[in-house]
Protein backbone atom coordinates (compact mmCIF):
# COMPACT_ATOMS: atom_id res chain seq x y z
CA UNK A 1 0.00 0.00 0.00
CA UNK A 2 2.74 2.42 0.89
CA UNK A 3 4.92 1.93 -2.02
CA UNK A 4 1.21 2.73 -4.38
CA UNK A 5 0.83 5.64 -2.66
CA UNK A 6 4.32 6.76 -3.07
CA UNK A 7 3.43 5.70 -6.90
CA UNK A 8 0.64 8.09 -7.26
CA UNK A 9 2.62 10.83 -5.75
CA UNK A 10 5.61 10.19 -7.85
CA UNK A 11 2.98 10.71 -10.76
CA UNK A 12 1.27 13.81 -9.39
CA UNK A 13 4.97 14.99 -9.45
CA UNK A 14 5.55 14.42 -13.21
CA UNK A 15 2.41 16.82 -13.88
CA UNK A 16 3.65 19.74 -15.24
CA UNK A 17 2.00 23.27 -14.64
CA UNK A 18 0.49 24.00 -17.90
CA UNK A 19 1.80 27.68 -18.03
CA UNK A 20 4.62 27.23 -15.97
CA UNK A 21 6.07 24.04 -17.33
CA UNK A 22 9.28 24.21 -15.32
CA UNK A 23 7.61 23.36 -12.51
CA UNK A 24 5.49 20.54 -11.26
CA UNK A 25 1.86 20.64 -9.72
CA UNK A 26 3.10 19.20 -6.47
CA UNK A 27 6.25 21.68 -6.13
CA UNK A 28 3.45 24.73 -7.18
CA UNK A 29 1.11 23.13 -4.06
CA UNK A 30 -1.57 22.85 -6.38
CA UNK A 31 -1.60 18.99 -5.98
CA UNK A 32 -3.03 18.66 -2.15
CA UNK A 33 -3.83 15.46 -0.71
CA UNK A 34 -3.80 11.72 -2.22
CA UNK A 35 -6.06 9.43 -0.17
CA UNK A 36 -6.95 5.58 -0.59
CA UNK A 37 -10.70 5.93 -0.70
CA UNK A 38 -11.99 2.35 -1.05
CA UNK A 39 -10.78 0.74 -3.33
CA UNK A 40 -9.43 4.09 -5.35
CA UNK A 41 -7.77 7.03 -4.48
CA UNK A 42 -9.11 10.47 -3.70
CA UNK A 43 -6.83 13.29 -5.16
CA UNK A 44 -7.25 16.67 -3.77
CA UNK A 45 -6.29 19.78 -6.33
CA UNK A 46 -6.50 23.20 -5.48
CA UNK A 47 -7.12 26.29 -7.99
CA UNK A 48 -4.47 28.91 -7.68
CA UNK A 49 -6.56 31.78 -8.47
CA UNK A 50 -10.32 31.60 -8.92
CA UNK A 51 -10.24 32.42 -12.78
CA UNK A 52 -6.83 30.44 -13.65
CA UNK A 53 -7.71 29.06 -17.51
CA UNK A 54 -5.10 25.85 -16.59
CA UNK A 55 -7.31 24.53 -13.54
CA UNK A 56 -9.23 22.10 -16.38
CA UNK A 57 -6.08 21.01 -18.37
CA UNK A 58 -4.59 20.13 -14.76
CA UNK A 59 -7.25 18.00 -13.69
CA UNK A 60 -6.81 16.35 -16.95
CA UNK A 61 -3.62 15.68 -16.58
CA UNK A 62 -3.70 14.43 -13.70
CA UNK A 63 -6.02 11.38 -15.20
CA UNK A 64 -3.90 10.69 -17.52
CA UNK A 65 -0.45 10.53 -15.42
CA UNK A 66 -2.65 8.33 -12.83
CA UNK A 67 -4.09 6.30 -15.39
CA UNK A 68 -0.67 5.39 -15.98
CA UNK A 69 0.74 4.65 -12.29
CA UNK A 70 -2.51 2.90 -11.46
CA UNK A 71 -5.17 0.69 -12.33
CA UNK A 72 -7.63 1.82 -9.02
CA UNK A 73 -10.18 4.36 -9.51
CA UNK A 74 -9.33 7.69 -8.98
CA UNK A 75 -11.26 10.41 -7.68
CA UNK A 76 -10.58 14.33 -7.96
CA UNK A 77 -11.88 16.87 -5.14
CA UNK A 78 -11.37 20.12 -6.22
CA UNK A 79 -10.81 22.42 -2.44
CA UNK A 80 -10.94 26.07 -2.60
CA UNK A 81 -9.96 26.10 1.02
CA UNK A 82 -7.59 26.76 2.26
CA UNK A 83 -6.60 29.02 -0.60
CA UNK A 84 -3.87 28.48 -2.34
CA UNK A 85 -0.80 30.44 -1.44
CA UNK A 86 2.89 31.42 -2.76
CA UNK A 87 3.73 30.15 0.58
CA UNK A 88 2.89 26.87 -0.87
CA UNK A 89 5.85 26.82 -3.29
CA UNK A 90 8.45 24.45 -2.63
CA UNK A 91 12.15 25.85 -2.25
CA UNK A 92 12.83 23.54 -5.16
CA UNK A 93 11.20 25.31 -7.49
CA UNK A 94 11.47 29.11 -6.24
CA UNK A 95 14.81 27.75 -7.49
CA UNK A 96 13.80 26.54 -10.90
CA UNK A 97 11.87 29.45 -11.58
CA UNK A 98 14.63 32.30 -10.44
CA UNK A 99 16.80 30.45 -13.07
CA UNK A 100 13.99 30.29 -15.37
CA UNK A 101 14.40 34.19 -15.48
CA UNK A 102 10.85 34.16 -13.35
CA UNK A 103 11.18 36.10 -9.85
CA UNK A 104 10.09 33.84 -7.40
CA UNK A 105 7.57 35.46 -4.67
CA UNK A 106 9.27 37.37 -2.13
CA UNK A 107 8.22 36.88 1.87
CA UNK A 108 5.01 35.32 2.76
CA UNK A 109 1.86 35.90 1.71
CA UNK A 110 0.61 34.51 4.77
CA UNK A 111 -3.09 35.48 6.04
CA UNK A 112 -3.80 39.26 6.29
CA UNK A 113 -6.25 40.31 9.14
CA UNK A 114 -8.84 42.77 8.73
CA UNK A 115 -8.16 42.69 5.33
CA UNK A 116 -10.85 44.84 3.64
CA UNK A 117 -10.44 47.56 6.30
CA UNK A 118 -6.55 48.30 5.96
CA UNK A 119 -5.61 51.67 4.32
CA UNK A 120 -4.02 51.27 0.77
CA UNK A 121 -0.47 51.79 -0.10
CA UNK A 122 0.45 53.67 -3.07
CA UNK A 123 3.82 52.57 -3.37
CA UNK A 124 5.49 49.22 -3.79
CA UNK A 125 7.44 48.87 -0.23
CA UNK A 126 10.66 46.35 -1.54
CA UNK A 127 12.27 46.26 -4.94
CA UNK A 128 11.94 43.02 -6.41
CA UNK A 129 15.87 41.58 -7.81
CA UNK A 130 16.22 40.90 -11.35
CA UNK A 131 16.75 36.86 -12.26
CA UNK A 132 19.24 37.75 -14.69
CA UNK A 133 21.24 40.42 -13.23
CA UNK A 134 20.65 40.38 -9.55
CA UNK A 135 20.12 44.45 -9.75
CA UNK A 136 17.35 46.07 -7.61
CA UNK A 137 17.02 48.88 -10.11
CA UNK A 138 13.74 47.47 -11.49
CA UNK A 139 10.43 48.74 -11.96
CA UNK A 140 7.04 47.14 -12.15
CA UNK A 141 5.68 47.88 -15.58
CA UNK A 142 2.31 45.77 -15.16
CA UNK A 143 0.51 44.19 -12.30
CA UNK A 144 -0.26 41.31 -14.60
CA UNK A 145 2.02 39.87 -16.59
CA UNK A 146 2.00 36.17 -18.94
CA UNK A 147 -0.74 34.77 -16.80
CA UNK A 148 -3.02 35.71 -13.79
CA UNK A 149 0.12 35.18 -10.91
CA UNK A 150 2.62 37.07 -12.65
CA UNK A 151 3.48 40.83 -12.94
CA UNK A 152 5.50 42.61 -15.68
CA UNK A 153 9.17 43.93 -14.40
CA UNK A 154 11.93 45.60 -16.14
CA UNK A 155 15.49 45.36 -15.44
CA UNK A 156 16.97 48.88 -15.35
CA UNK A 157 20.78 47.60 -15.51
CA UNK A 158 20.62 45.03 -17.84
CA UNK A 159 17.29 45.97 -19.19
CA UNK A 160 15.51 42.78 -19.68
CA UNK A 161 12.09 42.53 -18.94
CA UNK A 162 10.95 39.81 -16.73
CA UNK A 163 8.02 37.81 -15.05
CA UNK A 164 7.52 38.16 -11.18
CA UNK A 165 5.45 35.20 -9.91
CA UNK A 166 3.12 37.69 -7.47
CA UNK A 167 2.96 37.22 -3.24
CA UNK A 168 -0.49 35.40 -3.18
CA UNK B 1 -33.36 33.29 -0.35
CA UNK B 2 -29.86 32.60 0.11
CA UNK B 3 -30.40 31.79 -4.08
CA UNK B 4 -30.95 35.45 -4.37
CA UNK B 5 -28.24 36.42 -2.52
CA UNK B 6 -25.53 34.25 -4.37
CA UNK B 7 -27.49 35.59 -7.65
CA UNK B 8 -26.35 38.96 -6.40
CA UNK B 9 -22.13 37.74 -5.42
CA UNK B 10 -22.37 35.97 -8.73
CA UNK B 11 -23.86 38.58 -11.28
CA UNK B 12 -21.60 41.53 -9.55
CA UNK B 13 -18.48 39.60 -11.15
CA UNK B 14 -20.21 38.24 -13.91
CA UNK B 15 -21.05 41.55 -15.34
CA UNK B 16 -17.85 43.31 -14.33
CA UNK B 17 -16.06 40.58 -16.59
CA UNK B 18 -17.86 41.00 -19.18
CA UNK B 19 -17.22 44.92 -19.44
CA UNK B 20 -13.13 44.74 -18.89
CA UNK B 21 -13.86 42.11 -21.57
CA UNK B 22 -14.45 45.17 -23.61
CA UNK B 23 -10.86 46.75 -23.36
CA UNK B 24 -9.30 43.58 -25.21
CA UNK B 25 -7.13 45.01 -27.50
CA UNK B 26 -8.12 48.16 -26.97
CA UNK B 27 -6.55 49.29 -23.91
CA UNK B 28 -4.60 52.49 -23.73
CA UNK B 29 -1.32 50.82 -23.68
CA UNK B 30 -0.65 46.85 -23.95
CA UNK B 31 -0.07 46.24 -20.25
CA UNK B 32 -3.19 47.95 -19.65
CA UNK B 33 -5.23 45.94 -21.58
CA UNK B 34 -3.78 42.50 -20.42
CA UNK B 35 -4.42 43.96 -16.41
CA UNK B 36 -8.08 44.55 -17.27
CA UNK B 37 -8.65 41.28 -18.76
CA UNK B 38 -7.24 39.79 -16.27
CA UNK B 39 -9.16 41.38 -13.17
CA UNK B 40 -11.93 40.46 -15.73
CA UNK B 41 -10.63 36.75 -15.13
CA UNK B 42 -10.72 36.66 -11.58
CA UNK B 43 -14.43 38.32 -11.34
CA UNK B 44 -15.26 35.65 -13.87
CA UNK B 45 -13.91 32.67 -12.01
CA UNK B 46 -15.00 33.79 -8.50
CA UNK B 47 -18.41 34.08 -10.54
CA UNK B 48 -18.68 30.64 -11.44
CA UNK B 49 -17.91 29.64 -8.11
CA UNK B 50 -20.80 31.58 -6.75
CA UNK B 51 -23.38 30.25 -9.62
CA UNK B 52 -22.24 26.78 -9.12
CA UNK B 53 -23.38 26.90 -5.30
CA UNK B 54 -26.38 28.93 -6.33
CA UNK B 55 -26.81 26.25 -8.72
CA UNK B 56 -26.89 23.59 -5.82
CA UNK B 57 -28.94 25.46 -3.35
CA UNK B 58 -31.71 25.79 -6.05
CA UNK B 59 -31.52 21.90 -6.55
CA UNK B 60 -31.61 21.55 -2.78
CA UNK B 61 -35.36 23.46 -3.19
CA UNK B 62 -37.07 23.02 -6.36
CA UNK B 63 -35.87 19.77 -7.13
CA UNK B 64 -33.69 20.85 -10.06
CA UNK B 65 -30.85 23.69 -10.29
CA UNK B 66 -29.46 25.50 -12.75
CA UNK B 67 -25.91 25.17 -14.51
CA UNK B 68 -23.70 27.89 -14.55
CA UNK B 69 -24.20 28.65 -18.11
CA UNK B 70 -27.91 28.45 -18.15
CA UNK B 71 -27.76 31.23 -15.08
CA UNK B 72 -25.60 33.26 -17.04
CA UNK B 73 -26.92 33.05 -20.11
CA UNK B 74 -30.64 32.05 -20.19
CA UNK B 75 -31.81 35.03 -17.62
CA UNK B 76 -33.05 38.63 -18.85
CA UNK B 77 -31.73 41.54 -16.69
CA UNK B 78 -34.95 41.50 -14.70
CA UNK B 79 -33.51 38.52 -13.67
CA UNK B 80 -30.06 40.12 -12.79
CA UNK B 81 -29.08 41.01 -9.33
CA UNK B 82 -25.84 43.16 -9.97
CA UNK B 83 -24.84 46.13 -8.64
CA UNK B 84 -25.68 49.24 -11.14
CA UNK B 85 -22.48 50.07 -10.41
CA UNK B 86 -21.02 47.41 -12.19
CA UNK B 87 -23.39 47.37 -15.38
CA UNK B 88 -22.23 51.06 -15.89
CA UNK B 89 -20.43 51.52 -19.63
CA UNK B 90 -17.08 51.53 -20.24
CA UNK B 91 -16.47 54.71 -21.10
CA UNK B 92 -12.84 56.41 -21.23
CA UNK B 93 -10.24 54.97 -19.58
CA UNK B 94 -10.90 57.21 -16.33
CA UNK B 95 -14.55 55.90 -16.43
CA UNK B 96 -12.91 52.18 -16.22
CA UNK B 97 -11.16 52.83 -13.47
CA UNK B 98 -13.45 54.99 -11.45
CA UNK B 99 -16.11 52.05 -11.72
CA UNK B 100 -13.47 49.63 -11.14
CA UNK B 101 -12.14 51.80 -7.24
CA UNK B 102 -15.91 52.32 -6.29
CA UNK B 103 -16.72 48.42 -6.62
CA UNK B 104 -12.86 47.19 -5.83
CA UNK B 105 -13.23 49.11 -2.29
CA UNK B 106 -16.61 47.63 -1.73
CA UNK B 107 -15.54 44.25 -2.44
CA UNK B 108 -12.38 43.54 -0.45
CA UNK B 109 -14.59 44.68 2.63
CA UNK B 110 -17.89 42.62 1.89
CA UNK B 111 -15.27 39.53 0.56
CA UNK B 112 -13.23 39.97 4.05
CA UNK B 113 -16.55 40.02 5.91
CA UNK B 114 -18.03 37.04 4.66
CA UNK B 115 -15.23 35.33 5.33
CA UNK B 116 -16.85 34.80 8.99
CA UNK B 117 -19.96 33.48 7.28
CA UNK B 118 -21.52 30.80 9.01
CA UNK B 119 -21.94 29.25 5.67
CA UNK B 120 -18.54 27.61 5.44
CA UNK B 121 -19.47 27.30 1.20
CA UNK B 122 -19.38 30.68 1.20
CA UNK B 123 -16.75 31.12 3.75
CA UNK B 124 -14.15 29.42 1.57
CA UNK B 125 -14.87 31.55 -1.78
CA UNK B 126 -14.97 34.45 0.18
CA UNK B 127 -10.87 34.01 1.74
CA UNK B 128 -10.25 32.94 -1.60
CA UNK B 129 -11.58 35.42 -3.74
CA UNK B 130 -10.40 38.68 -1.20
CA UNK B 131 -6.74 37.74 -1.93
CA UNK B 132 -7.56 38.71 -5.48
CA UNK B 133 -9.65 41.30 -4.85
CA UNK B 134 -7.22 43.21 -2.72
CA UNK B 135 -4.61 43.41 -5.37
CA UNK B 136 -7.44 44.50 -7.88
CA UNK B 137 -8.35 47.42 -5.56
CA UNK B 138 -4.60 48.64 -5.25
CA UNK B 139 -4.15 48.35 -9.15
CA UNK B 140 -7.42 50.38 -9.11
CA UNK B 141 -7.01 52.86 -6.60
CA UNK B 142 -3.51 53.81 -7.94
CA UNK B 143 -5.13 54.87 -11.16
CA UNK B 144 -7.59 57.32 -9.38
CA UNK B 145 -4.16 58.97 -7.78
CA UNK B 146 -2.49 58.67 -11.31
CA UNK B 147 -5.28 60.18 -13.12
CA UNK B 148 -6.88 62.15 -10.13
CA UNK B 149 -2.89 63.64 -9.32
CA UNK B 150 -2.55 63.49 -13.09
CA UNK B 151 -2.66 66.59 -15.91
CA UNK B 152 -5.45 68.69 -15.42
CA UNK B 153 -7.33 66.86 -18.56
CA UNK B 154 -7.01 63.31 -16.83
CA UNK B 155 -7.88 65.17 -13.58
CA UNK B 156 -11.44 66.21 -15.03
CA UNK B 157 -11.87 63.27 -16.41
CA UNK B 158 -11.43 61.57 -13.14
CA UNK B 159 -13.99 63.61 -11.49
CA UNK B 160 -16.35 63.91 -13.96
CA UNK B 161 -16.33 59.71 -13.45
CA UNK B 162 -16.96 59.60 -9.64
CA UNK B 163 -19.70 62.57 -10.13
CA UNK B 164 -21.33 60.60 -12.57
CA UNK B 165 -20.77 56.96 -10.67
CA UNK B 166 -21.52 58.45 -7.47
CA UNK B 167 -25.43 57.65 -7.53
CA UNK B 168 -24.72 54.07 -8.17
CA UNK B 169 -22.82 53.55 -4.71
CA UNK B 170 -25.69 54.21 -2.37
CA UNK B 171 -26.87 50.65 -2.66
CA UNK B 172 -23.73 48.84 -1.96
CA UNK B 173 -24.73 49.76 1.69
CA UNK B 174 -28.71 49.57 1.58
CA UNK B 175 -29.98 46.61 3.07
CA UNK B 176 -33.09 44.52 1.82
CA UNK B 177 -35.33 42.09 3.65
CA UNK B 178 -33.23 39.24 1.40
CA UNK B 179 -30.00 40.59 3.28
CA UNK B 180 -31.50 41.36 6.81
CA UNK B 181 -32.78 37.44 6.87
CA UNK B 182 -29.47 36.15 5.96
CA UNK B 183 -27.93 38.63 8.07
CA UNK B 184 -30.12 37.62 11.26
CA UNK B 185 -28.42 34.29 10.79
CA UNK B 186 -24.98 34.83 10.00
CA UNK B 187 -25.30 34.01 6.32
CA UNK B 188 -24.74 37.29 4.51
CA UNK B 189 -22.83 40.28 5.71
CA UNK B 190 -23.97 43.02 6.81
CA UNK B 191 -23.54 45.86 4.20
CA UNK B 192 -24.55 48.42 5.94
CA UNK B 193 -21.31 48.26 8.09
CA UNK B 194 -19.42 48.75 5.18
CA UNK B 195 -20.43 51.86 4.71
CA UNK B 196 -17.77 53.74 7.03
CA UNK B 197 -14.38 51.91 6.11
CA UNK B 198 -15.57 52.36 2.43
CA UNK B 199 -15.84 55.88 3.40
CA UNK B 200 -12.72 56.53 5.06
CA UNK B 201 -10.83 54.47 2.32
CA UNK B 202 -11.95 56.24 -0.63
CA UNK B 203 -11.63 59.78 1.40
CA UNK B 204 -7.65 58.84 2.21
CA UNK B 205 -7.67 57.67 -1.85
CA UNK B 206 -9.85 61.15 -3.33
CA UNK B 207 -7.12 63.50 -0.93
CA UNK B 208 -4.55 61.16 -2.33
CA UNK B 209 -5.85 61.95 -6.09
CA UNK B 210 -6.79 65.43 -5.77
CA UNK B 211 -10.51 64.54 -5.77
CA UNK B 212 -13.91 66.35 -4.57
CA UNK B 213 -15.81 64.13 -3.04
CA UNK B 214 -19.67 64.16 -4.56
CA UNK B 215 -22.12 65.36 -1.83
CA UNK B 216 -24.89 64.63 -4.04
CA UNK B 217 -27.38 62.39 -1.88
CA UNK B 218 -29.47 61.36 -4.64
CA UNK B 219 -29.91 57.14 -4.68
CA UNK B 220 -27.82 57.19 -0.88
CA UNK B 221 -29.09 55.78 2.08
CA UNK B 222 -30.56 52.70 3.61
CA UNK B 223 -34.50 52.80 1.13
CA UNK B 224 -31.47 52.92 -1.77
CA UNK B 225 -32.97 50.63 -4.53
CA UNK B 226 -32.11 49.40 -7.72
CA UNK B 227 -30.05 46.12 -9.36
CA UNK B 228 -30.25 44.14 -6.36
CA UNK B 229 -33.27 43.73 -6.92
CA UNK B 230 -33.55 43.31 -10.73
CA UNK B 231 -34.09 46.97 -11.23
CA UNK B 232 -31.40 47.95 -13.75
CA UNK B 233 -30.51 50.70 -16.87
CA UNK B 234 -30.62 50.10 -20.08
CA UNK B 235 -26.69 49.26 -19.94
CA UNK B 236 -27.58 46.12 -18.91
CA UNK B 237 -29.78 44.63 -21.30
CA UNK B 238 -27.57 45.99 -23.87
CA UNK B 239 -24.69 44.06 -22.38
CA UNK B 240 -26.58 40.99 -22.09
CA UNK B 241 -27.71 41.13 -25.77
CA UNK B 242 -24.35 40.77 -27.14
CA UNK B 243 -23.05 38.48 -24.42
CA UNK B 244 -25.96 35.77 -24.61
CA UNK B 245 -26.99 36.23 -28.26
CA UNK B 246 -24.66 32.93 -29.35
CA UNK B 247 -26.03 30.00 -26.53
CA UNK B 248 -29.91 32.03 -26.65
CA UNK B 249 -29.46 31.47 -30.98
CA UNK B 250 -27.91 27.88 -31.18
CA UNK B 251 -28.81 26.64 -27.52
CA UNK B 252 -27.05 23.34 -28.13
CA UNK B 253 -24.12 24.65 -28.66
CA UNK B 254 -20.67 23.33 -27.38
CA UNK B 255 -17.20 24.58 -27.55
Amino acid sequence: MADDLRAVWNALGGVADPEIPLVSIVELGIARSVERTGDGWTVTLTPTYSGCPATRVIEEDVRAALAKATTAPVRIVTALAPAWTTDWIAPEARRKLQAAGIAPPRGEAGVIANAGARPIAFHRAEPVPCPNCGSLRTVELSRFGSTACKAQYRCNDCLEPFDYFKPH
Amino acid sequence: MLFDYLLRLADNGLVLAQQLGGWVGKGPVLEEDIASTNVGLDLLGQARLWYAYAGEVEARHAGTGRSEDELAYFRDSTGYRNLLLVEQPNGNYADTMARQYLFDQWHVLLLDALRASRDERIAGVAAKALKEAQYHVQRSADWVVRLGDGTAESHGKMQAAIDALWMYTGEMFAVDATERALIDTGIAADAAALQAPWNSNVDAVFAEATLVIPTDDWMQGAGARGGKQGLHTEHLSRLLAEMQVLPRTYPQARW
